[in-house]
């Protein structure tokens, strides 16, 4: 952790995007084998490679009539290590949830692979896919919703050891679920209490509680303090960051608070319109932006302290995001971006590092979806 | 003073007894001045605003005391026709979510131009064309032909901009707008802040922003009064404010906010919960989560105390959260 968290030198140019080993099981036991084996820190622990996912949009009643699609995401490509948080931020809409339900295998890709651990999850089945969604579990956004009111406590917490029951015996269970209310702070006595007898903060503790049973590797947390209070928002972001260095947990953290991304991420990816934009560390994306969306979209930030907000340069976007059914052509975000020439919508921009810095030092060189990528620093006071 | 709401208690009864939301709240705005009320949920930014409003629930609600002056008259001893005048003419309110606040079976224009009937005695015409002039103010890209269309053709920003309409139409001296943009993303969170500033400008009207966004606060705001429990616990001009908190509440908000400009280390984080309105502690009721609370924390209710000038603190240790920056 320590290697991970420290500052990234101002020659980091490798592409984010590493080779996949895949691991060529051929029996079911070998799959399980490789899935349950450990990875160390820092080595890519999921690969994501030109994902997609398209939603059929039909008409009729009796003859359901394709029409069309909405491309929520269309073709990304990342990957998270071992032991880091990668953070997700965009406008909503972009398809940040459709991709952490991709991630958890909730939904079926139309297209691309996810590798974990060389071995890629969206074609597995039986054993070895019980196997990975044991070690991938996620925790929502509504603390009020994402709770079964008629369950208590424990039950709620303990529900994943009934479909995998190997990690916690019967027996076992009680003292088990207690041991995690302990571990997210919760006093183990209120075992048996009912989700409406917590607040919003605690709701969100058993919700972490409950992805943490069954000990696994990455946690996919899906815009998991949106709806605290700041006072609140800042003991569960103490929590998260308290039990990943215990359990040496992955985090892909999706939000649309950019200061609280930053806070937790060592790496964050910015996404428009079912697309990647920009990747790379949180000072890469939050000092050295190169992207104009990217730039648009921290500028906006309203920055609470005077000091910090002198000078600032504001961008404002005008128009509204186009549908995710119909997206522009060339550059999806042409149609808000005031640097779009002929180009951007003739020429698809690739996120990759801009040529002009892949052989440069400095912080610049990193993956930018952008045909005229420059670097604006707009959220340092001047 | 355009507004100035003088100790005033709202309390809600419940099954679970009375839930007293707000507990003598003071503040005021002058025309062209902008009030935000920060606070977190269930402070009581909404139920003071729908008093003003004079559109409390009531029962359960119930004004348990105080005055609300606007221009100088006593809105609580008006009878309800008088009342009704003012609230529809003088003041208006923005509310969060404007898909439920606008009717989904009228179009917008339809909305729009009612305004300029009833309270104008327009022809649906001349509103109809006044309707589109103000969806053209508000940036609604081709008025024209939308201004036919119905609330769920627009996307949340539009209708925002189209709630901002509603509310500016008959150009009231009052308006109050509660998290108008707390469901908006950043980047139409500030188009729709931009242009609600603009229009307060141009019209010099008074403007209170409710928010629990400390971020939107220090962009438009005068002033700001920090809520808790249903009190102003401190009220400062925006910039003194964050150069340094009197109130131990406020200056634990600060501290929990992670910053965009650089990474920080580990969040200060405010322990506890806000109190259950039906028992609030005796004493200060932010003393069982207050790091500086003594023995008088948990017996006498702080008053207002006058920092300065403009500046007042509800903490019997003001001078000690001040120095201790
Ligand atoms: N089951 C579905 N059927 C059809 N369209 C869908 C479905 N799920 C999502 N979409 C569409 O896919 C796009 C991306 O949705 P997604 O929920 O991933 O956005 P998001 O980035 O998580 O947004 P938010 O910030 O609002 O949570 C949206 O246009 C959405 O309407
Ligand atoms: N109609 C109502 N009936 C009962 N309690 C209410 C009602 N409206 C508001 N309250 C209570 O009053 C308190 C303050 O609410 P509110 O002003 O909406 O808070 P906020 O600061 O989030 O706007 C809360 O405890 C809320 O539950
Ligand atoms: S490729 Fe063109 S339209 Fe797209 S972000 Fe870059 S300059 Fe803007
Ligand atoms: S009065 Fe006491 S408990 Fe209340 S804020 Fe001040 S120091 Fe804290
Ligand atoms: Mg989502
Ligand atoms: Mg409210």
């Amino acid at each position: 952790m320590a290697e991970l968290k420290k500052e990234q030198g101002p020659v980091d140019a490798t592409p984010n995007v590493s080779e996949v080993e895949t691991v060529d099981a051929v029996t079911e036991a070998e799959a399980v084998a490789a899935i349950d084996a450990p990875v160390s820190q820092g080595e890519p622990i999921l690969q994501v490679r030109n994902l997609v996912k398209h939603f059929p949009l039909t008409q009729g009643i009796l003859f359901k009539k394709q029409i069309g699609a909405v491309k929520a995401v269309d073709g990304i490509s990342f990957d998270l290590y071992a032991g880091e948080t990668l953070g997700i931020v965009g406008e909503s809409g972009c398809g940040k949830s459709t991709v952490a339900k991709l991630l958890m295998t909730l939904e079926r890709a139309t297209a691309g692979e996810v590798f974990y651990k060389g071995q890629d999850i969206t074609k597995l089945s039986g054993r070895a896919l019980k196997a990975v969604r044991r070690n991938i579990q996620m925790v929502f956004q509504d603390p009020y919703t994402s709770l079964n009111p008629r369950m208590t406590v424990g039950d709620i917490i303990g529900e994943p050891f009934d479909i995998h029951p190997e990690v916690a015996p019967k027996g076992d269970r009680r003292r088990r679920v207690q041991e995690l209310l302990d571990v997210v702070g919760l006093n183990p006595e209120y075992i048996n209490r009912y989700p409406h007898q917590f607040s919003g903060g605690q709701r969100q503790r058993i919700g972490i509680a409950r992805g943490l049973a069954l000990n696994p590797e990455i946690i996919i947390c899906d815009e998991p303090v949106s709806a605290l209070d700041v006072s609140v928002q800042a003991q569960v972001i103490n929590l998260m960051e308290k039990l990943q260095d215990e359990f040496n947990l992955s985090y892909v953290f999706i939000a649309h608070d950019l200061s609280i991304v930053r806070h937790i991420s060592d790496r964050v990816g910015v996404m428009y319109l079912g697309k990647m934009a920009e990747i790379g560390t949180d000072t890469q994306i939050y000092d050295h932006p190169t992207h104009p969306y990217t730039q648009a979209l921290l500028s906006a930030v309203p920055v609470p302290d005077p000091s910090a907000r002198e000078g600032r340069e504001r961008i404002i976007l005008t128009g509204d995001v186009p549908s995710p059914a119909n997206p522009p052509s060339g550059c999806r975000f042409r149609t808000r971006c005031w640097k779009a020439e002929e180009r951007c919508a003739t020429e698809e921009p690739l996120l990759a590092i801009p040529e002009r810095f892949v052989s440069a030092a400095t912080p610049a060189a990193h993956e930018s979806a952008c045909h005229f990528a420059e670097e604006k620093d707009v959220v340092h006071a001047a | 003073m355009l507004l100035e709401v003088r100790d005033l208690y709202v309390e809600f009864h419940t099954r679970e007894g009375v839930a007293k939301a707000v507990n003598g709240v003071n503040y005021s705005v002058a025309e062209g001045e902008t009030l935000a009320v920060l606070g977190e949920s269930g402070s009581g930014k909404s139920v003071t605003a729908q008093a003003v409003m004079g559109i409390l629930d009531m029962p359960p609600g119930k004004i348990a005391g105080g005055e609300i002056l606007f221009k100088d008259q006593d809105l609580l001893k008006l009878k309800a026709d008088e009342r009704r005048k003012i609230r529809g003419q003088e003041m208006a309110m923005i509310f969060q979510d404007a898909l439920s606040s606008l009717n989904p079976v009228l179009t917008v224009g339809q909305q729009l131009a009612e305004m300029f009937v009833v309270h104008r005695g327009m022809s649906r015409k001349d509103a109809k064309a006044k309707a589109v002039e103000l969806m053209d103010r508000v940036r609604i890209p081709a008025a024209k032909e939308r201004v036919n269309q119905y609330p769920h053709q627009f996307s949340g920003g539009m209708r925002q901009r189209i709630m901002i309409a509603m509310a500016m139409a008959l150009e009231p001296s009052l308006i109050i707008a509660d998290e108008p943009t707390t469901a908006l993303d950043v980047t139409v969170q500030a188009q729709v802040m931009d242009l609600l500033a603009e229009l307060q400008r141009e019209l010099n009207m008074g403007l209170i922003l409710i928010t629990h966004d400390l971020g939107v606060v220090a962009d438009v705001a005068d002033k700001i009064a920090v809520m808790y429990a249903g009190r102003i616990v401190e009220t400062a001009p925006v910039h003194e404010i964050y150069k340094a908190p009197a109130h131990p509440y406020t200056k634990g908000l600060l501290q929990s906010i992670p910053r965009l400009d650089q990474k920080g280390r580990e969040l200060y984080a405010i322990k506890g919960l806000p109190p259950n309105l039906t028992r609030i502690p005796p004493g200060c009721a932010f003393n069982p989560r207050c790091p500086m609370a003594q023995d008088v924390c948990r017996s006498d209710v702080p008053p207002l105390y006058e920092v300065d000038e403009q500046r007042r603190s509800a903490c019997h240790f003001w001078k000690e959260t001040l120095d201790a920056r």
